[in-house]
């Protein structure tokens, strides 16, 4: 087995080119909890800890660009709890502090999981994730061409995440997510969902309730327009309306962690609750 | 013969250096497996704890700094890495198993199947049915049917998946009520135990009440859970024999089953205890032990064999998921007239404790109250799902957790207050079971009752941060979706082995002369799995010799047995036997002060660290008394003979008792069905402290895995296949699903019989604590919940 401890991302990026059977190792939280299940077997390694152009964040116009080795610690406080709020509450319910030390937003995306707890709130964003490869540079994926099944993205095998790209919305956000342990549990569902009070939007984004995160068009068109966006409230009855949209919206699965069912039911009741808390 | 490599176990617990286990086994030399206690410097000794004091545990500080030695940590120069492979079916005949490209791969030593078992091919705790490798039919998911040793464990693991298994799958028998009259899936049948209690005249007219409640309750497959995984590490003897370090509960009966599986006389296979990470009844049973001995043997070599967690799950037994039916009837002030139940506990493919299990089960069936009739109809039942058998508590807990919630049902259905209609019928001393037996040691239930509920609730305040609701740091909860719910439940369960069983235990009390002055080393075969028999032996010895410097000798089997460390039974058996080990050794120092001093020996005794005449003109330390001499003495504790139930259930088939009782507070956030139990307020029936701050592990931890049992903590089997074997989706709780654990009471009531009148502590905390919060549950949503662990759909949809 070889190791590369890359210290650039230059050199992380010749090294993949050199191999692109290569594996990418970041804080190793999916990783090795796949080698320690033997579901993988890597033979070389490219580790991704020392590449400092991963790191931080930083502003582009209306844009906040976020380096892939990001980890959750780091998002969960300041500036972020401001500024993307939702991304900030999704990166707390990660894992214990341990996890969140060594876990990033790149590992995150690059897993691709439907239970991966960034993603509801990337999704809601509109977020594009940044690749790049030595022998095409940068390209920039929207979220909705860069999932494309459990665990399946597409992600070229000589490509790095190097960020994600997200707006910068003014309005209040939500992130909620159902676990049958009060903490370190992986999703049973999840409910971001992000206010544009200048655009009038609603925008919602749901894990663990299909192959891939996915938006609810109809849930978030009802609500654009049921919304009194002057006083900030809803009619009556609204946001369960708007929660049971939400439900139809989610096509989960059985499988040892939930029921099809309980998903879908959680889903609404999560959607009509983070309404209620973004307009009260 | 000798063997004189050493075995890295890792560091000293109290001097911080490299130690080793097991050195030159021919010269016999005193090893240590870190939990001495020895303080380095004579001029620092200071007084350590006695009975009835805080005693730390030595391996405390070095197992929360990562430096106590696992079994995992075991290292051995040159030795090879076993590995087992498993069947993927539940239930199939093996056509063929052909291991030759394995054996051809380069770094495998061996491979080996049920054709190089030289013993017994079968083995098991109570009935010896499950082979050492299945050969003819696979009747589980997770099997064993080869093992490797290779020179790599990723060698060994490559080496299992060129071992080519032909199958014929059969469709499993999933369902323990079909499988009582399915075709035998085993040539011993189906059913391991049926058994009835009849107790007075169930069939009678009068012993119906006026009032009946009915009810049909469901528990999930637990798993222990223990955090360190089972590993064991063999080394060969030129005497053919081998030496075996394993981490298990009960190395006695590990030796039995695997000397005879191996060929071997007992005394051939020499083990040592290695470190354990939690045990909770999931290492009473074979599951390493004898693959790695045969591995060991096969080579000539040291060989390690150690699980992953997900390997783990498979390679122990669980708590038996059951099913039960109960009808209670009552007279119209509230008396219990009769309790029929039928029980149907899942035993898996193989016996285990499946029947010792389901006695204790109907025994308790009735919980801790007096009733004029009882039916207690018990099946433990073979199927192809995972085996089941010993987990604290012991077959109690399954049936708590329904006989508590058919007190609820039965107090709501006669009007009368839950807590009023447990105190009326509650047990007492001088009352019989129903198995007949007369209850005559302590029996406090309804002072355990009064006690726990008189003790204040938890304030209601704030429904706090949104960390402190149900969903936790999920977020999910806002102040006005939660219900707070109230419940209660008491349970009891035996202390000891029962029905007969020859229960024993030996200790070796020795002093020697040491560098500092007089050590006194305890030698006993007690599995320390967590439950403070490395600090208790160490307060028997200081208390009833009054010296302070004790080593305990690793556990193995140079020294009879002390039986398994399981049925809260250490404290009083091995406990027992140290203490009169060192009584034993008491008299002799007392023969020699006779000889020496004059004295009648008849008149001594040891009072503050001295030996003392009982008029009083005579005084000496006991230092002093035993400078430059040694004394040893091996004692043997035996509790009374119990005996096996007759075929109505009657009979004196236990020891001794032991009874707790927990009050729940939940907060439900009922549309998505999640629970947050906020507190658990608790008295239990201990007789004597003996080590608080031991007490109080035990209590939280046992709360810890009631807890999880009641709300999240099942292993998943579908159609006899296990989807859920890792800490990924095992759940169970974390700080934050831990209640704060409030203690109302404590009863020390002396139990005649034990030592020190200590009741063992362990089990009655899991007994309980599940029924309770399912209690608190149905109290906050004013629903009915039969099944645990609860889910949220459960309780949502
Ligand atoms: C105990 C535990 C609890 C967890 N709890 C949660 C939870 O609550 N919510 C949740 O969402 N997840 C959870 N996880 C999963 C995991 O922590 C997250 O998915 C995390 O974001 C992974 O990031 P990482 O840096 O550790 O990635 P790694 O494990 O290092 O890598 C993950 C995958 O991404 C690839 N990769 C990593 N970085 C890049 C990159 N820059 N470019 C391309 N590919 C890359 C790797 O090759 C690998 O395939 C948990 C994991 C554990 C062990």
């Amino acid at each position: 087995m070889t190791v590369v401890t890359a210290t650039s991302l230059d050199e992380a990026l010749d090294a993949l080119a050199g191999d692109p059977s290569a594996q990418l190792l970041a804080g190793g939280t999916d990783f090795m909890v796949e080698v320690s299940f033997a579901h993988r077997r890597p033979a070389s390694i490219v580790t991704l800890r020392r590449v400092d152009e991963l790191k931080g964040w930083w502003r582009d116009g209306d844009t906040l660009v976020l380096g892939a080795g990001m980890t959750y610690t780091e998002l969960q406080a300041e500036p972020f709890l401001d500024v993307v709020p939702g991304l900030a509450q999704a990166a707390r319910t990660v894992g214990s502090p341990q996890i969140r030390n060594a876990g990033t937003i790149g590992g995150n995306i690059a897993t691709g999981s439907p239970a991966g707890d960034t993603l509801p709130v990337l999704v809601a964003l509109d977020a594009v994730i940044v690749l790049q490869s030595a022998a095409d540079g940068e390209r920039r994926v929207p979220w909705n061409e860069f999932f494309l099944g459990p665990k399946r993205t597409a992600r070229r095998g000589d490509e790095l995440v190097t960020a994600v790209r997200v707006p910068v919305v003014h309005g209040r956000q939500e992130y909620l997510k159902v676990g049958t342990r009060n903490a370190m549990v992986i999703s049973v569902a999840g409910v971001a969902l992000v206010m544009d009070d200048d655009a009038h939007t609603v925008r919602v984004g749901l894990g663990s309730v299909g192959p891939v995160p996915l938006r609810a068009p109809a849930a978030e068109a009802f609500a654009d327009s049921t919304i009194d966006w002057a006083t900030m409230t809803i009619p009556d009855g609204g946001a369960a309306q708007f929660g049971a949209l939400v439900s139809a919206a989610a096509s989960p699965i059985d499988d040892q962690r939930s029921t099809a069912a309980y998903r879908r039911h959680a889903v609404g009741v999560c959607a009509r609750r983070a309404l209620q808390r973004c307009l009260s | 013969m000798s063997t004189t490599e050493t075995i890295a176990t890792g560091t000293d617990t109290t001097t911080g250096t490299e130690t080793t286990t097991g050195t030159e086994t021919t010269t016999g030399t005193e090893t240590t497996t870190g939990t001495e206690t020895t303080p380095a410097d004579s001029s620092e000794r200071t007084r350590g704890p006695r009975i009835g004091e805080n005693a730390p545990r030595p391996d405390g500080v070095p197992k929360v700094n990562g430096e106590f030695a696992f079994g995992n940590d075991m290292w051995i120069e040159g030795m090879l890495f076993g590995r087992t492979l498993r069947s993927p079916h539940p239930y199939a005949r093996i056509i063929s198993i052909d291991i030759s490209k394995a054996l051809a791969m380069h770094g495998v030593h061996a491979v080996i199947t049920a054709d190089d078992v030289p013993g017994q091919k079968l083995y098991g705790l109570e009935h010896k049915d499950q082979p050492v490798f299945a050969s003819e039919v696979v009747r589980f998911h997770g099997e064993p049917i080869a093992a490797v040793a290779a020179d790599h464990p990723e060698t060994a693991r490559r080496a299992c998946r060129a071992i080519e298994v032909e199958y014929d799958v059969h469709a499993p028998i999933v369902d323990a009520e079909l499988s009582i009259t399915a075709p035998p899936i085993h040539p011993d049948g189906n059913i391991f135990r049926h058994m009835f209690i009849r107790h007075g005249h169930p069939d009678s007219p009068e012993s119906e009440g006026v009032v009946a409640v009915e009810g049909d309750y469901e528990i999930g497959m637990q798993d222990q859970a223990f955090l360190g995984p089972e590993c064991a590490l063999g080394i060969p003897l030129e005497d053919g024999g081998i030496e075996l370090y394993v981490s298990t509960q009960w190395i006695h009966a590990d030796r039995e089953q695997t000397a005879a599986c191996l060929g071997l006389d007992p005394e051939q296979v020499r083990m040592t205890m290695a470190g354990v990470g939690g045990a909770f009844g999931g290492r009473e049973d074979i599951s390493l032990q004898i693959h790695t001995a045969l591995l060991t043997l096969h080579t000539g070599r040291p060989v390690k064999l150690q699980y992953s967690r997900e390997e783990s799950f498979f390679g122990h037994v669980h708590r038996h998921p059951a099913k039960m039916w109960y009808r209670h009837s009552a007279r119209a002030d509230g008396t219990l007239a009769k309790i029929e139940a039928r029980l149907v506990f899942d035993g898996g493919a193989y016996a285990s404790t499946s029947s010792a299990v389901l006695s204790n089960a109907s025994c308790f069936a009735h919980g801790p109250y007096n009733v004029e009739h009882a039916l207690i109809e018990g099946y433990s039942v073979r199927t192809n799902n995972p085996s089941c058998g010993a987990m604290r508590g012991f077959g109690a807990v399954q049936t708590c957790f329904a006989h508590e919630a058919q007190m609820d049902k039965l107090a709501a259905a006669l009007g009368i207050d839950s807590i009023d209609l447990r105190l009326k019928n509650a047990l007492k001393t001088g009352d019989r079971n129903i198995t007949g037996q007369l209850l005559s040691g302590v029996v406090p239930v309804a002072e355990l009752i009064e006690r726990c509920v008189a003790h204040p609730l938890p304030a209601m305040g704030e429904v706090g941060e949104m960390m402190g609701r149900p969903g936790g740091a999920g977020r999910t909860a806002d102040a006005h979706h939660i219900k707070r719910g109230f419940g209660f439940a008491i349970g009891w369960k035996n202390l000891m082995f029962s029905e007969g069983f020859d229960d024993y235990s030996t200790a070796r009390v020795r002093i020697d002369e040491g560098q500092n002055g007089p050590v006194v080393t305890v030698h006993c075969a007690c599995a320390e799995v967590g439950q403070g028999f490395v600090t208790l032996a160490q307060q028997i010895a200081r208390t009833v010799l009054g010296l302070d410097e004790i080593l305990l000798h690793p556990a193995d089997t140079q020294v009879g047995s002390a039986g398994s460390t399981s049925a809260s039974r250490q404290t009083w058996m091995s406990g027992g036997a140290v203490q009169q080990a060192c009584e034993a050794v008491r008299t002799q120092i007392f023969a020699s002060l006779a000889a020496t001093h004059g004295v009648d020996p008849e008149t001594l005794a040891i009072q503050d660290d001295h030996i003392v005449s009982v008029d009083g003109t005579f005084s000496i330390p006991v230092e002093d008394a035993v400078a430059n001499k040694t004394f040893e003495a091996t004692e043997v504790n035996r509790h009374v003979q119990t005996v096996r139930l007759d075929a109505d259930g009657q009979g004196d088939a236990h020891v001794s008792f032991a009874f707790a009782a927990h009050r729940a507070v939940v907060d439900v956030d009922e549309e998505l069905g999640l629970v947050r139990v906020i507190d658990i307020t608790t008295t239990q029936d201990v007789g004597k402290l003996l080590n608080p701050r031991q007490a109080l592990g035990q209590i939280e931890g046992g709360i810890a895995q009631g807890v999880g049992l009641a709300v999240m903590e099942e292993i998943i089997v579908t159609n006899g296949k296990v989807r859920n074997a890792s800490f990924t989706d095992y759940l169970i709780p974390t700080t934050l699903d831990m209640p704060t654990v409030t203690i109302a009471a404590l009863i020390e009531e002396p139990e005649p019989g034990a030592p020190f009148g200590a009741k063992g502590i362990g089990e009655p905390p899991t007994i309980a604590s599940t029924a309770a919060v399912a209690a608190a549950i149905r109290n906050a949503i004013g629903r009915d919940i039969t099944r645990v662990p609860v889910r949220p759909q459960d309780i949502c949809l």
